[in-house]
């Protein structure tokens, strides 16, 4: 019985394997190239990070995912090393894991409902997410998805963002998905037409009395830039993030070989904190080099930035500085109408508005001038109107985005569905490729009817 | 790709095309333009839509070789193809009787006042057309616009050609002739547009001035081609890019017009030192 009466061994506690770190590149040698930053897990560190999952029946995380990804699953294939199939895995649901991978805020989706992360940090799935859907790209050959069979219906599909794609891949395969982007919908059928703004050179009308559609799926997004309307805004030098990001980026003005213009001055003043602004801080310095100051300014504090965590971290570590709780209240120019100073005004917090966060409140006699040679402004879209203006029995809000049933994504007009930004303003991909994928759905069952 | 059906030389550094633009052809109204983009790695630039032949799918398209890009785009010939063209974007001119009407062009801004006079006459006005430019070799459409307007004056700066001088004074000759004057179009460089509107501004008679603003994308998504209109700012591209000219602010156009001269000058560089080294 001495044995019954020896105290029990303490549980040789399971050691617990922290989150893995994704490999950053140094600040220093990143803001040299426009590059990525983040270099993605290693296969060793996917293993490793996959372990963490606990298989959990519950599940949380697929119900805090948009479009209700498959994750113990795909995380259980990485932990047997299958990257492929685990990348296949995901993409029964999305479309597009690199990009989701990389750009969904997980912190307040997948993982911010991890049972792992009640105790510790919670499984990091959408490090894992890119990893697979990286290996995929590099290792396997994208396979064409086997292609229902031709019901003699033509579907228009207006705009090719992740919503766009998401509806001309669900109404064209049959069932199992490998892999999908433009060329893989191309692939599968789709004929992509490219130059064509509906609502100018055809409008929706034409497109299905004239052109034969028998449905049509609007995902054009939210395109038209907010500005401050403070005086001075038209001086030369200020433009949207739009415009910045879109010379930069879209039109490559970082390549010599690509014809766009782009210019940043010695002081850069970015308005706005969301991940626009983060983005359009970073290209900037990027753009300016060395001797280029960059700073958000933002009329709130840090912790009501709308940005994520990770990319406010990124831009600190490259050098930005953060102008809080300042909002400028007009632009002043020299004598070529060039941007030199902007004037601002202290803020203070006050009580919390509609949106929940504290409502920023001018502190009188705070007004300062700060010198800003470029100034980028980063205040978010509203829809464009090409497509209101020209179908008058489309009904939208008074901010211009389509009203739409949000189980089906009908519109007020027959036949013609819609998803994503232009439905809910500016949000998230996965948010767009889940409202694309509702609209999939509807769009069979309309055209079966 | 947009494939070029014709081209033709209308005066030095001037060149037409016709392209093909099926869509565009069929569905574009006189005031609204294209952006085309030559090839993968060029600029976007607006182009009005001088004319366009809906039957044969094709759209007319002037363009001034002022600069690197536009010189870039001048140097295609006929069986080349533009990577992209955009449209027809904009605000098509509002057209109605209003009964006379002067048009008033200046240099290639003639390209963009003709489908707006034809589209005038048309609508039943009697228009009077100014056709100005430098000299004799750079007068453009002058039968085309012949055959729109009931009256078709030509100035020069330098007289060899019409009469000597400007559009703005012409105008002012009709107006103290006592002409009834019911609305005017004003088309050209900035200055002069600006310079129509000082003239018709005492007068209050409704004045309209096509802005060749800076854009991009040409649908609204960078606001690069804003612009101050009485207390509003506007998009020139999907507002306009017709705006009443008594309420424009010419001055800041005029300026955003050079924030670029820098880069543009150092492209210009690459291209002169490409020819020299073809020429050694």
């Amino acid at each position: 019985m001495a044995e019954e009466k020896r105290s029990r061994p303490p549980r040789q506690k399971k050691e617990r394997i922290p989150r893995q770190e994704m490999p950053v590149r140094p600040p220093e040698e990143r803001i040299q190239d426009f590059n990525e930053v983040a270099l993605g897990f290693t296969e060793e560190l996917a293993l490793i990070e996959a372990k963490r999952c606990l298989q959990c029946p519950k599940h949380p995380c697929m119900e805090g995912c948009p479009v209700s990804v498959d994750i113990p699953g795909f995380i259980h294939l990485v932990s047997e090393g299958e990257f492929i199939n685990a990348a296949q895995k995901i993409k029964e649901t999305n479309l597009l894991p690199a990009v989701c991978g990389r750009v969904c805020p997980q912190e307040e989706q997948c993982e911010q409902v991890c049972v792992v992360g009640k105790i510790d940090q919670p499984v990091a799935i959408g490090r894992l997410e890119r990893f697979v859907a990286d290996y995929e790209r590099e290792h396997a050959e994208a396979e064409i998805p086997e292609i229902a069979p031709a019901t003699g219906k033509k579907v228009a599909v207006v705009g090719s963002g992740p919503a766009g794609i998401t509806v001309a891949y669900e109404l064209l395969q049959a069932k199992a998905i490998v892999a999908a982007e433009i060329e893989t919908i191309k692939k599968m059928g789709a004929e992509i037409k490219l130059d064509m703004l509906i609502g100018k050179t055809r409008t929706i009308d034409q497109l299905l009395e004239e052109d034969g559609f028998d449905a049509i799926f609007i995902g054009t997004g939210a395109g038209l830039p907010m500005f401050l309307n403070l005086p001075g805004e038209n001086l030369n030098g200020i433009s949207s993030a739009n415009e910045f990001l879109t010379r930069v980026n879209l039109m490559k003005a970082y390549r010599d070989d690509y014809d766009t213009p782009v210019k940043v001055g010695k002081n850069v003043a970015v308005i706005g904190a969301g991940n626009v602004a983060m983005d359009a801080a970073r290209s900037a310095k990027r753009v300016g080099g060395e001797d280029t100051e960059v700073s958000i300014v933002y009329r709130r504090a840090r912790d009501q930035m709308p940005a994520r965590e990770e990319e406010i971290h990124h831009a600190e570590e490259e050098g930005i500085i953060f102008n809080l709780l300042t909002n400028p209240i007009r632009f002043i120019g020299d004598d070529k109408h060039n941007v030199k100073q902007m004037e601002c005004i202290r803020m203070e917090l006050g009580e919390p508005d509609e949106s929940g966060r504290r409502r920023p409140i001018p502190i009188k006699g705070s007004e300062h001038t700060v010198d800003a040679d470029t100034v980028i402004v980063a205040l978010g879209t509203t829809p464009r109107k090409f497509i209101a203006e020209t179908t008058p029995d489309l009904k939208t809000s008074k901010w211009g985005t389509f009203l739409v049933d949000e189980e089906t994504g009908k519109t007020s007009k027959e036949g013609v569905f819609a998803g994503g930004d232009i439905v809910t303003g500016s949000a998230t991909v996965i948010k767009a490729m889940g409202a694309g994928r509702v609209a999939a759905q509807s769009i069979k069952e309309y055209l079966a009817d | 790709m947009f494939k070029i059906t014709a081209k033709e030389v209308l005066a030095p550094n001037v060149t037409r095309f016709s392209v093909e633009a099926p869509d565009v052809a069929r569905s574009r109204q006189p005031g609204q333009f294209v952006v085309i983009r030559a090839e993968e790695t060029s600029e976007r630039v607006p182009l009005t839509i001088v004319d366009s032949d809906p039957e044969k799918g094709t759209i007319d398209l002037i363009i001034q070789d002022a600069g690197y890009s536009t010189h870039c785009i001048s140097c295609f010939e006929v069986g080349d193809a533009f990577q992209d063209v955009l449209g027809p974007l904009g605000k098509p001119t509002h057209l109605e009787k209003f009964g006379t009407v002067v048009c008033v062009g200046g240099g290639v801004g003639i390209a963009v006042l003709f489908p707006i006079a034809k589209g005038l006459k048309e609508a039943g006005n009697y228009v009077i057309t100014i056709n100005g430019a430098r000299n004799k070799e750079l007068v453009i459409l002058e039968d085309e616009l012949a055959k729109v307007s009931d009256e078709l004056i030509i100035t020069t700066d330098d007289g060899s050609y019409g009469i000597k001088g400007f559009g703005t004074t012409v105008l002012q000759g009709l107006i103290d002739e006592g002409r009834k004057i019911d609305f005017v179009v004003a088309i050209g460089p900035t200055i002069m547009m600006k310079a129509v509107a000082e003239v018709t501004r005492p007068y209050k008679i409704p004045t309209i001035a096509s802005l060749n603003a800076m854009m991009i994308d040409g649908t609204g998504m960078c606001g690069g081609c804003r612009v101050t209109v009485g207390d509003e700012v506007k998009f020139a591209c999907v507002d306009g890019p017709e705006f009443d000219a008594h309420l424009v602010d010419f001055d800041e156009q005029i300026a955003k017009h050079h924030y670029y001269d820098h880069e543009q000058a150092c492209e210009m560089e690459k291209i002169i030192a490409e020819a020299e080294q073809e020429r050694s």
